[in-house]
């Protein structure tokens, strides 16, 4: 069962991916990202990651998706919605290649001692973010302001600067 | 129960998809997507390792699905500037394909 699952999610993760950098159509790009992400979350269920499923169910499949679409909504123009790679696409190619061999090689040479699966606690999660990685917590919230304040800044319209 | 090794090759996969996109589109919108893909295969690896490795060598229980959340949390920051960005020079030059936006280019 548990195999039954990662192939079909291994499947729609990967074959999303291909759309995504594959199809002509850029709102159906995004369409694509959307069932590679949402997959994702099915394999971290399979991993016993349950809150970091809901988490990627709730930001990418929720947040992200949504404000890439108004993205590609705002910035219609008269090559959407065909759009074109670049010339340098055969490297591009020859480059991902290359790194997935690369990394293949790496994963499946490396021995690996693997403790079995076990379901974690949530509480044990938010324990562990608010004693040992509460710094690093707070550092991620300002870095969330930070980027928002920029954005609204950066968006803004020229009639309102001056 | 699947093998730690299977979902870094799932891994690996889509991190390589994620870099074909960067290189070969166009559209700027399109480059964030796929540097969304590049992130994911990132989280994939983090969360299969805590899981497989918990309490192995120097791991802490919970240490990559916390990395996975601020890797996330990054995510979200570099998808709103990153738009906001992508929308100003949309409406300087009426373009989002990267090949023409080379003001700085040396």
């Amino acid at each position: 069962m548990s195999w039954f699952l990662f192939i079909l999610l291994s499947f729609l993760t990967l074959g999303g991916g291909l759309g995504v950098v594959l199809t002509r159509n850029v709102v159906h790009a995004a369409l694509f990202l959307l069932v590679s992400l949402v997959a994702v979350a099915g394999l971290y269920l399979i991993l016993l990651a349950e809150f970091l499923a809901l988490v990627q169910v709730l930001i990418y499949g929720g947040a992200i998706i949504i404000v890439l679409l108004f993205a590609i909504m705002l910035t219609r123009s008269a090559d959407y919605p065909r759009i074109s790679d670049n010339r340098q696409w055969p490297l591009a190619g020859i480059a991902a290649l290359g790194l997935l061999g690369v990394l293949s090689a790496a994963f499946l040479t490396r021995p690996v001692e693997e403790t079995q699966l076990h379901s974690p606690a949530f509480a044990g999660l938010g324990n562990s973010l608010f004693t040992r990685w509460a710094i690093p917590f707070e550092v991620a919230s300002l870095v969330l302001l930070v980027a928002l304040i920029g954005a609204i800044i950066i968006a803004r319209s020229n009639e309102e600067e001056r | 129960m699947v093998p730690l090794a299977y979902f870094q090759l799932v891994s690996a996969g889509l991190f390589a998809i994620g870099l074909y996109g960067v290189l070969a589109r166009r559209s700027a919108v399109l480059i964030v997507m796929s540097i969304e893909l590049m992130l994911n295969a990132v989280n994939i690896n983090l969360i299969a390792a805590s899981s497989h490795l918990e309490g192995l060598a120097n791991f802490a229980q919970f240490d990559g699905q916390i990395i996975a959340i601020f890797v996330i949390t990054v995510a979200a920051a570099e998808v709103g500037l990153g738009l906001a960005i992508i929308l100003r020079i949309h409406r300087n030059r009426s373009t989002v394909n990267v090949d023409e936006i080379d003001l700085m280019k040396w």
